[in-house]
């Protein structure tokens, strides 16, 4: 792979050729907050925290750095006064919207946000798409997706009934980094009650213990037969 | 099937001898705004009438796109004299046929009466209105009924095609476009030409060009009037840019809320494709091209590039952040040229007439002509196409003739939610694409919303605010929470509720929204709340500190009252009032219940000794 050479926060730095510009910046070791973006999962660009300052002709402008390539001469401020404030706006709003998500709690004090000015309501979800994304991109069930458009978007299986698609894997809520998506595993049935799936476990014939969802294993056996052909 | 340049031209050869230009040719708008005020019956009515007068040889009768004089339809205009005839009804038709058509007589109740002058104009040419226009687009819809093919063709359409593909090589007409400094109609003004060999010049195969006709700002028209009533030069447009580009399949992405613009394209790409300058082979060129309609489903997001790419891939309308460009990677990841329905239209006249010609008209950055929607409080309502440069006050005053009811100019917001307010201070100022940017305004797609004295310019950004935040597509988190937050703050300030700081607040959000959006939506979401402070700060002053509305507009500051010195007790205003608030024995002067009043405003509109008050 070729190398490029770019300048983050006054420094010369050397990326991958057809990186990004947050992972030229990780590469070298410079932290950059994001909230929509996971290392397992096609960059979203939704969230804007991890918003830079490109350095151009005309003047800065800001692009987020987990969508936005690292190019050959590119001049980039990770942490100056414009990125500053404009991560300051974004945690404001978000805490406006979800000020119980513990997760925005921490960023809002990190960067000395204090009470947001409007209020948005109270809703954890911060449609970072995190768990839509996973259910697609890895767990290829796409049992939720995004319905509607604006403030009252929202993640939902379709119809907003619980769906045959959904196997009760729960990688939704562990990615989730609100608490957003909960789910119940009680006695022998799990639920996830955001998408209104319910499981019954299988017992153990050796053990008697509860396990997996029937719906999962059956898709685990799928997956296994498809790999032997 | 026209196979070669040559037959092309036999053709129109043929079309027009069979025309006789001093044959009497009856022609009825047939766009959407006249269709509404019933501009289809009259057109049945003069088929009628024709018929039973037995004159079919002796007059031509024709459905016609819309010429842009909405104010005034059903619009009727007799060729070859150019007679006007305005808010034409089907009563009218027996005369209009048997005087003006039969006899020439020009029927005096039916003509344009100039309100200044209090003149009659019987010639549509000399209307102030079509006066000051240069209708280098608009100016054919009359001419052509937009179902056929015979019309455009017999009036040299497709002759540029023809020329292109006869004659020249795509990158002589991509140097064209460039020398004609075309630039992109759609609002942001991209040159034309520098997009066409970007997207040439990108790897990949195959290319495809697109149209974007999702026209959504609330108050604009322009691309649906062109859709409708000419829709060949779109397409002819289109074939030229494919050819220019190496495209071999084009798409309009067209709103679904435009029925009768998709079914016109649709007839038009059908006569296409039936006489081969759609398909394979066009014309014996060896070139192949063809157009797809793709209907938009409602989401005001779609107009933007890439959530239409989206949408006609069959996703979520959603855009994405670029790069890469639509011209690098568009639709299924392969170069795409985007262009705007004006855009598409103004090439096959630039290669007609020659770059040189275009790029004559027009101001230094800004060549060739807009067409603007002009709406809200104006006399003249509808659709102005003038060079640009053209001022605004030229724009306003003379050829929109001005504010009705003698009120007061206030601003006008250009650019529909994307744009900005422009005060009177400003109306001089000649229009392109950067004077407007400096005046913190957009061309945008060419939407002008007049205010008069009456209008709250708090209101009106809340309206605007109000639109982007429902539009907002939700994906970033500056434009779903960060509009719905300033929505929130305007809307307080106009109930009353407004706090120290509030103005300060919605700047700071203005500014961080643009600047981190993803997409052109949130990215100019907040100019019309920027330029209201701007030019209107005052107001927003008012609102938050004195609790009052100046323009009497938000219910929550005004309050309704009768002087009871100009109040006769004629009772209008107790019968107009919807929730019996009015009181008052006959003759005697009424008084209206504050608390039971609504303040509609009803009482005030039906009283006619002016004693309804406002304050």
């Amino acid at each position: 792979m070729r190398m490029i050479t770019l300048t983050i926060d006054g420094q010369e730095m050397e990326a991958l050729e057809g990186a990004t510009l947050l992972e030229a910046a990780r590469e070298n070791g410079i932290e950059i907050p994001t909230l929509c973006f996971h290392e397992a999962l096609e960059p979203y660009g939704g969230c804007r925290l991890c918003v830079v300052e490109l350095v151009g002709p005309k003047g800065s402008q800001l692009v987020a750095s987990c969508v936005h390539p690292a190019e050959e001469g590119a001049e980039v401020r990770t942490n100056s006064e414009m990125v500053r404030r404009s991560r300051r706006t974004t945690v404001e709003l978000l805490l406006a919207a979800a000020p119980n998500a513990k997760v925005i709690q921490d960023l809002a004090a990190e960067m000395g946000v204090e009470q947001p000015r409007v209020r948005l309501g109270d809703n954890d979800c911060i449609l970072c798409a995190l768990c839509v994304r996973a259910c697609d991109e890895i767990v290829g069930a796409n049992a939720i997706s995004l319905v509607n458009r604006g403030f009252v978007k929202e993640v939902k299986p379709p119809f907003g009934i619980g769906s045959n698609a959904c196997i009760g894997c729960t990688t939704c809520a562990f990615i989730c980094p609100t608490g957003a998506i909960k789910l119940a595993d009680v006695l022998t049935n799990r639920s996830v009650h955001k998408w209104k799936s319910d499981f019954e476990f299988r017992p153990c014939k050796i053990c008697g213990d509860h396990y997996l969802a029937p719906e999962l294993r059956q898709d685990y056996e799928e997956l296994l037969v498809e790999e032997q052909v | 099937m026209i196979q070669t340049p040559a037959e092309l031209e036999e053709v129109r050869r043929s079309l027009s001898k069979t025309k006789d230009p001093t044959q009497p040719c009856l022609t009825v708008c047939g766009g959407t705004g006249c269709r509404a005020l019933g501009s289809e019956e009259v057109f049945e009515a003069m088929e009628a009438e024709i018929g039973t007068q037995g004159i079919e040889n002796q007059v031509t009768l024709r459905m016609t796109g819309c010429p842009g004089f909405c104010e005034k339809g059903p619009l009727v205009v007799i060729q070859p004299e150019g007679i006007f005839y305005h808010g034409v009804k089907v009563d009218d038709v027996a005369q209009i046929v048997s005087e003006t058509v039969l006899k020439g007589e020009i029927i005096d109740s039916l003509l344009y009466v100039d309100p200044i002058t209090g003149e009659k104009i019987a010639h549509e040419r000399e209307i102030p209105f079509y006066k000051k226009q240069r209708p280098l687009l608009l100016g054919m819809n009359e001419q052509v009924d937009p179902t056929s093919i015979t019309d455009y063709v017999a009036l040299g359409g497709y002759g540029s095609l023809s020329k292109v593909l006869g004659q020249m090589t795509p990158e002589e007409v991509i140097g064209e476009v460039t020398r004609a400094k075309l630039r992109g109609r759609g609002g942001a003004g991209f040159p034309t030409g520098l997009k066409w060999r970007i997207t040439r010049e990108a790897p990949g195969q195959p290319k495809y060009v697109v149209c974007n006709a999702d026209e959504g700002d609330p108050g604009a028209f322009m691309d649906r009037a062109i859709v409708e009533g000419n829709p060949h030069r779109l397409l002819e447009g289109m074939i030229i840019g494919g050819y220019a580009i190496g495209a071999h399949r084009g798409f309009v992405y067209i709103r679904a809320e435009y029925p009768l613009a998709a079914k016109h394209l649709e007839i038009a790409i059908s006569h296409g494709r039936e006489h081969g300058l759609l398909g394979q082979d066009i014309l014996g060129s060896g070139f192949d091209f063809d157009v797809e309609i793709r209907l938009g489903a409602g989401a005001f997001v779609c107009g933007e590039e890439t959530a239409l790419m989206a949408s006609i891939e069959g996703r979520t309308g959603e855009p994405r952040p670029r790069p890469p460009y639509p011209s690098q990677e568009g639709l299924w990841g392969k170069p795409t040229n985007i262009n705007n329905v004006k855009t598409w239209s103004n090439v096959p006249l630039i290669i007609e007439k020659g770059a040189d010609w275009y790029a004559a008209i027009g101001t230094e950055s800004s060549r060739g002509t807009k067409i603007f929607s002009v709406v809200g409080k104006i006399n003249n309502t509808g659709l102005v196409e003038v060079p640009m440069g053209t001022t605004l006050r030229e724009l306003i005053f003379e050829i929109g003739g001005g504010i009705p009811k003698g009120k007061q100019f206030k601003a006008v917001q250009i650019g529909g939610p994307s744009g900005g307010c422009i005060p009177e201070e400003h109306l001089d100022t000649p229009i392109d694409y950067d004077s407007l940017t400096q005046l913190g305004a957009m061309m945008g797609s060419g939407g002008m919303v007049v205010c008069d004295e009456d209008t709250c310019m708090v209101e009106l950004a809340r309206f605007f605010m109000n639109f982007v935040q429902d539009e907002s597509c939700g994906k970033c988190v500056p434009c779903r929470l960060g509009t719905k937050a300033m929505m929130e703050v305007l809307t307080r300030i106009t109930e009353g509720n407004g706090q120290d700081g509030d103005i300060e607040y919605l700047l700071e959000l203005g500014e961080q929204i643009k600047e981190s959006s993803l997409c052109g939506l949130g990215q100019t979401a907040p100019n019309p709340v920027l330029s209201t402070i701007r030019y209107f700060r005052d107001e927003y002053e008012s609102h938050i500190r004195d609790k009052s509305c100046p323009a009497h507009v938000c219910k929550a500051l005004i309050q309704y009252s009768i002087d009871v010195e100009a109040c006769t007790g004629c009772g209008r205003c107790l019968r107009a009032c919807p929730v019996e608030a009015i009181s008052g024995e006959k003759k005697e002067p009424h008084i209206i219940d504050q608390e039971k009043c609504i303040k509609c405003g009803s009482c005030r509109e039906v009283c006619k000794f002016d004693a309804v008050m406002v304050e």
